[in-house]
């Protein structure tokens, strides 16, 4: 199950990232060679092990009360965004 | 694409729809599902925003313990299995709305499955499957200005939990479409879970549909319709798609496998372009939250603290109160409009009155007004003692209704607006008598028809005596002097 050129492409869009001729021939070959290493690992024989969905699976439930809490103070937010106008974000337009 | 009205029988009856509905409900929970930052409706914008919501690198979620007692709760009243174990899931796609380029949700291990609800319609029961019930949070508010070259976004909004109730693909008309909302928003809100306000998007639904010749299983291509903001548009807009999917396959054409806009504007959907293209979420289990582990025990305390359910109430109105089905389903819709109606009757012990004071006039006040129950001045008190007076005789119910009305808007007590306004019924039979004559002398022709034996004309004539005391005259005593007054006059000539 090789990774063809026409996939890297297609996760690249996805992921918004702009690659050159040279970049996906490099990022195919690297992304091949991982899916070989995975391949390799999973010739392990694991019947009756089950999936490990998080590193500390053993750690359950770890929750917050519904507390409310004040957040950042609108001029820091404010601070931190690209742009800004009257209260809100400025975005590129999105809308067909 | 013209615009199509219906569908003739023939077609109706050779095709058939398969509706199924994603609705996603927020919870009403103080604080947001991974921060601590407020959930208040309406605040400015961004000033309920933190790292966690506003997705600033290395800001790391934690998760609201109310939430998930909340979509507990709601996938139990939805008959759901609740597996002992779920995760949370990133789906990834890049919008503004979603400023950590993924969605923290629930993909192969939701909260609740395999659940159930029931719709009535035209008095036959339906019972739609609930596939799933998953928590996932809110995104931003988008803000497009028309015209303009830009898109505003308000964080607030972002993070609030959320959950996505996926139906079954066992829906087959809008109408039915229609009850199975009005159903689940009653469930959610009997369960305190959320408030489901379409127009504020604290409930919102889109579609999966496809049409497929009658008697067949096997399903058409499927189309997904989003943006239907309201009830109407929900109806509406299934109702166009149907007509439009028909109309393909009865003309041989395919039906594009695609998602489609409703536009309220035009009365029509059309296909939708941008990010709903890309249907490749990439999900993969969220490393920052541990999985969530749903102890039996905690399970079944959250099953035994949960409120009573619309199905039951209804059945208890009809069992305890006498109330027909009908009166029962009213009443019950809205758990505020039903506690009034326990409330009253606990005041004033005549279930059938007090219901068809709510069933008439409450619900269409609250309608004219487009107001909840709980934003009205309107009490128990009210309408038991409006009841009371009208069973006294102090005023007939025509008088009774316009005091309503006052009562409503401004909630005062009945018998202060009564007596203010000189309301009370005449039963003084000296004075209504005169009134009487009077009728019976200035309308020769009525009295003539009476005579002749048009029963129709005594209507006529102790309508004008209602009219000459604005309608303060108790009827019965009015009709009974109309008839001595005729009787007067008779014995006269």
């Amino acid at each position: 199950m090789a990774v063809t050129r026409a996939e890297v492409e297609h996760v690249a869009m996805l992921a918004r990232l702009s690659l050159t001729e040279e970049e996906i021939t490099q990022f195919t070959k690297q992304l091949n060679d991982i899916l070989e290493a995975v391949r390799r690992m999973g010739e392990v024989d694991t019947t009756g092990v089950p999936p490990t969905m998080h590193a500390l699976d053993q750690i359950k439930n770890v929750f917050r009360p519904d507390l409310p809490r004040p957040g950042l103070a609108r001029e820091d937010v404010a601070g931190i965004a690209p742009a800004w106008a009257e209260g809100l974000f400025v975005v590129p337009k999105v809308v067909e | 694409m013209a615009h199509v009205e219906s569908l003739d029988a023939e077609l109706q009856a050779a095709y058939e729809p398969v509706i199924g509905l994603e609705v996603h409900v927020e919870l009403q929970t103080d604080s947001k599902v991974f921060c601590s930052c407020p959930t208040t409706f309406g605040a400015e914008p961004n000033t309920q925003v933190c790292p966690v919501c506003l997705g600033l690198p290395g800001a790391l979620p934690v998760l609201n313990r109310r939430a998930v007692e909340l979509a507990l709760r709601a996938a139990l009243a939805l008959h759901c299995t609740i597996p002992p174990e779920c995760k949370f899931d990133r789906k990834n796609y890049f919008y503004p709305d979603l400023p950590k380029g993924y969605q923290i949700s629930q993909y192969d291990q939701p909260l609740g499955v395999n659940g159930w609800l029931e719709i009535s319609v035209n008095g036959e029961v339906r019972r739609i499957g609930i596939r799933r019930v998953h928590m996932e949070e809110e995104t931003a508010k988008s803000v497009h200005v028309a015209g303009g070259t830009h898109t505003l976004l308000d964080f607030n909004r972002a993070g609030v939990p959320l959950i996505e109730i996926v139906s079954e693909p066992d829906i087959r008309t809008p109408e039915e479409a229609r009850a199975y909302l009005n159903e689940l928003q009653s469930i959610m809100r009997y369960m305190e879970v959320s408030d489901c306000k379409m127009e504020e998007g604290s409930l919102r639904c889109d579609a999966n549909i496809s049409v497929r010749p009658r008697g067949t299983d096997v399903l058409g291509t499927l189309v997904e319709i989003k943006n239907m903001n309201s009830w109407r548009a929900v109806q509406k807009g299934l109702e166009y798609e149907i007509i439009r999917q028909t109309r393909l396959l009865s003309d041989g054409e395919p039906v594009v496998r695609e998602t489609r806009h409703w536009d309220e504007g035009r009365g029509i959907t059309r296909p939708a372009r941008g990010k709903e293209e890309a249907h490749d979420y990439r999900y993969f289990p969220e490393p920052d939250l541990v999985p969530l582990a749903l102890d039996p025990a905690w399970v079944a305390e959250v099953k035994a603290t949960m409120p009573e359910l619309p199905a039951e109430r209804r059945a208890r109105f009809v069992r305890d109160f006498g109330l027909p089905a009908y009166d029962a389903e009213v009443l019950c819709a809205d758990p505020a409009v039903a506690g009034f109606f326990e409330a009253t009757v606990a005041l004033y012990p005549q279930p059938k009155q007090v219901s068809n004071w709510i069933m008439k006039d409450v619900l269409r006040l609250l309608n004219d007004a487009g107001l909840p129950l709980a934003a009205t001045p309107l009490r128990p008190e009210h309408l038991a003692e409006l009841c009371r007076l009208v069973d006294q005789g102090t005023i007939n119910l025509t008088v009774a209704r316009q005091v309503f009305e006052e009562v409503f808007a401004n909630g005062r007590a009945p018998a202060e607006i009564v007596a203010e306004k000189g309301l009370a019924q005449i039963s003084d039979e000296s004075a209504l008598l005169k009134v009487a004559r009077e009728v019976v002398a200035g309308n020769p022709d009525a009295v003539k028809n009476y005579r002749s034996g048009k029963e129709k004309a005594m209507g006529f004539l102790v309508g004008q005596v209602m009219r000459a005391t604005k309608g303060r005259a108790n009827p019965e005593l009015a009709t009974a002097l109309v008839k001595k007054a005729l009787a007067e006059q008779q014995g006269q000539e």
